[in-house]
């Protein structure tokens, strides 16, 4: 079950806690894993613990959108394959209230967590669509579906990676091509570790299973939706967060 | 390029990427009808002229294309201009 071998995956973000979590496990079950980030000392890190085979980093800034176009073809370069899998799990925040909310905290993060992902999916689907297969998986938040405070802009785009994904996969379903999005909710990461003590009370008080996750409960979601075993599955929206919000 | 050539090359492409046998690629042949594309065929051969010939395909003349000899048409009239 869920073997991914002789299969070709990008992971965007891979140096963060989800991002190397997803490329371990996509890797561990057989693929050939690109991993792509701006931080080229950390990807390399994250490639050496992938051990010497099957691994590739390819650096990218995906603020920049002729960067964003041009990712799918360079990691199938440097992989020597076509791409089977494509992880859009790139992204940052500029939080802060509306009031307050600048214009560039608003488009930098409509650059990189929506724009890139649709530059990424586009060049990703035409040799998806002609090879007759294909996974796109984007990652998502709960904050996308509930919202929050200080994050109008990264709610937005989160938000709009799920239109985007059920209109692609609409799109792109008669080629067995399928879409689909990963929402987690609050992930142990640096980001998280930061909270204060009383903040972090409260948080574990509104999960009904009694922990943060872990970046391997969100890759686990990922690899299921990657594997062939999820053939039937496409333009849904799999909530990874511990019951916080059963939506 | 003559027209000739271009004819040529777009039966070509419509029967590389539509699988389907030469002789059904005649001038009134239909992508979608008479050669079972769907809109997804129709937007994949679309691209697929525009990279051939290094021509521009417009959304709104794009989908006046339904037939071979449209394809032809536009692209003959793209190249001479």
């Amino acid at each position: 079950m869920f073997s991914l071998s002789g299969k070709l995956a990008l992971v965007t973000g891979a140096s963060g806690g989800i991002g190397k979590a997803i490329a371990e496990q996509l890797h561990r079950q057989g693929a050939c894993v690109v991993l792509s980030g701006t931080r080229e000392e950390a990807l390399k890190s994250v490639a050496e613990q992938l051990g010497s085979e099957r691994v590739h980093v390819v650096t990218a800034n995906l603020s920049d959108g002729e960067q964003a176009d041009a990712l799918v073809k360079r990691a199938e370069e440097v992989a020597g394959q076509t791409l089977d899998i494509l992880i859009n799990n790139a992204g940052l925040t500029r939080d802060t209230l509306a009031m307050r909310m600048k214009d560039s905290d608003w488009e930098q993060v409509m650059k990189v967590d929506l724009e890139s992902p649709f530059r990424l999916a586009r060049a990703a689907l035409k040799g998806m669509l002609r090879r007759r297969s294909g996974r796109i998986i984007s990652i998502s938040s709960i904050v996308g579906t509930t919202g929050n405070p200080g994050q109008a802009n990264y709610a937005a785009a989160k938000a709009g990676l799920v239109g985007m994904s059920k209109s692609l996969a609409q799109e792109s379903g008669s080629r067995g091509v399928t879409v689909n999005v990963v929402a987690p909710g609050f992930v142990e990461t640096p980001m998280t570790d930061a909270l204060p003590e009383a903040a972090r009370e409260r948080l574990l008080g509104g999960i009904p299973l009694g922990r943060m996750g872990r970046p391997e409960d969100v890759a686990s979601a990922v690899l299921y939706l990657a594997s062939d075993e999820a053939a039937w599955v496409t333009g849904t929206t799999l909530h990874v967060n511990g019951g916080m919000a059963m939506v | 390029m003559s027209n000739n050539e271009i004819a040529d090359k777009v039966k070509k492409i419509v029967v590389e990427h539509l699988g389907v046998e030469e002789s059904k690629v005649t001038p009134n042949a239909s992508f979608i009808d008479d050669l079972g594309a769907d809109s997804l065929d129709t937007v994949e051969l679309v691209m697929a002229f525009e990279e051939a010939f290094s021509v521009e395909i417009p959304e709104d003349t794009a989908e006046k294309i339904a037939t071979v000899s449209d394809a032809i048409d536009y692209i003959s009239k793209q190249k001479a201009s």
